[in-house]
C-alpha cells in the first residue's frame, strides 16, 4: 500500500513502450501543481522510464509501489 | 530559439522501421524536448495517407527475423501447438521461404497481430500521438518530387516539405543539437 493520496489515477495496463510515459505526460496536464498522479503499468520497461520522464520534466516522483507484476507511481505535478 | 533540438531522419518504409523514429519521436517530446521527424526516401510511405496503414515486414534479406507468432496465437489449443512446433524445427524461417508469395503479407500479419497483443500502438496511432505531442513531421520535398507524391497523398498536420539543407540548419542551430538517422 502506498503512503500518499492520489487526485488522479491513470491505469495504462496492457500498454506497452512509448504509451505509458505519453499518457502520464497527458494526463497530468489535466492536474493543478502540487497534485497528485497515480500511474498503473504492467510495462516493465516503464520502471525506468517513469522515473526518467519524471527526472527530464521536473514532477516529482514521490513513491514506486511494484506489486505482483503491477509498477504503481504517484507522481506530483510540478508547481 | 530551443536550446535543445533532437531531429530524426526516418528513411525506410517496411512496418519495423517506421516504429523506432516515431516512438523516439514522440517519446521525447512528451519530455519537452523539441522534436523533428524528417521523412525521406521510403519513410515518406510512413506519412502516406494511404500506404502508411499498409506497411510491411520483410522476410527476405531479413535473418534477424524469428517465426515469430503472436502470444494469442500461441495460446489457441490446436493452432498453438503447430505453431511451436514450427518454432521448434524452424527457430527462424530459411530465407529462401521469403520468395513465396504470400510469405510478406503472412509475416506482416503476425507481426501486427503480435503488436496488438503487447499493446504497442501502430503507425497511424504513433503518427497521432506525434502531431498530439507536437512533434514537427517534415517531409523531404526532393524524395517526394521523386516518388510523384503530392502534397495531399500525404497527412494532414505536416510542415512543409523541407530540403537537406533546411533541415540541418534548423537542428544545428539549437545549442544542443541530436540528430538520430533510422
Amino acid at each position: 500500500m502506498a503512503s500518499v493520496t492520489a487526485d488522479k489515477t491513470l491505469d495504462t495496463s496492457g500498454l506497452n513502450c512509448p504509451l505509458p510515459v505519453l499518457k502520464t505526460k497527458k494526463a497530468l496536464e489535466d492536474l493543478q501543481p502540487g497534485q497528485v498522479l497515480e500511474v498503473i503499468s504492467t510495462d516493465p520497461g516503464s520502471k525506468a522510464d517513469i522515473p526518467a520522464f519524471c527526472q527530464r520534466t521536473g514532477h516529482e516522483l514521490l513513491e514506486t509501489v511494484e506489486e505482483g507484476g503491477k509498477y504503481v507511481f504517484y507522481i506530483k505535478k510540478k508547481g | 530559439m530551443a536550446s535543445e533540438r533532437l531531429a530524426i531522419i526516418a528513411s525506410k518504409g517496411t512496418l519495423d522501421m517506421a516504429l523506432p523514429p516515431l516512438i523516439l519521436a514522440s517519446t521525447a517530446a512528451s519530455l519537452g524536448i523539441e522534436t523533428a521527424v524528417f521523412f525521406t526516401f521510403y519513410g515518406l510511405n510512413i506519412i502516406h495517407k494511404e500506404k502508411m496503414k499498409k506497411l510491411k515486414l520483410a522476410p527476405l534479406g531479413n535473418p534477424a527475423m524469428p517465426m515469430a507468432f503472436p502470444p494469442s496465437v500461441k495460446k489457441t489449443p490446436v493452432l498453438g501447438q503447430m505453431a511451436g512446433l514450427m518454432e521448434a524445427v524452424f527457430p527462424g524461417p530459411p530465407q529462401i521461404m521469403g520468395v513465396i508469395p504470400g510469405m510478406t503479407d503472412f509475416m506482416t500479419a503476425m507481426m501486427n497481430k503480435t503488436m496488438k497483443d503487447h499493446g504497442i500502438a501502430n503507425v497511424p496511432e504513433l503518427v497521432d500521438l506525434c502531431k498530439e505531442a507536437e512533434v514537427k513531421l517534415i517531409p523531404c520535398q526532393m524524395t517526394m518530387e521523386f516518388f510523384g507524391y503530392k502534397l495531399e497523398d500525404l497527412i494532414d498536420g505536416l510542415e512543409p516539405p523541407a530540403g537537406a539543407a533546411t533541415f540541418i540548419q534548423y537542428v544545428l542551430e539549437a545549442d544542443k543539437p541530436m540528430i538520430i538517422f533510422v
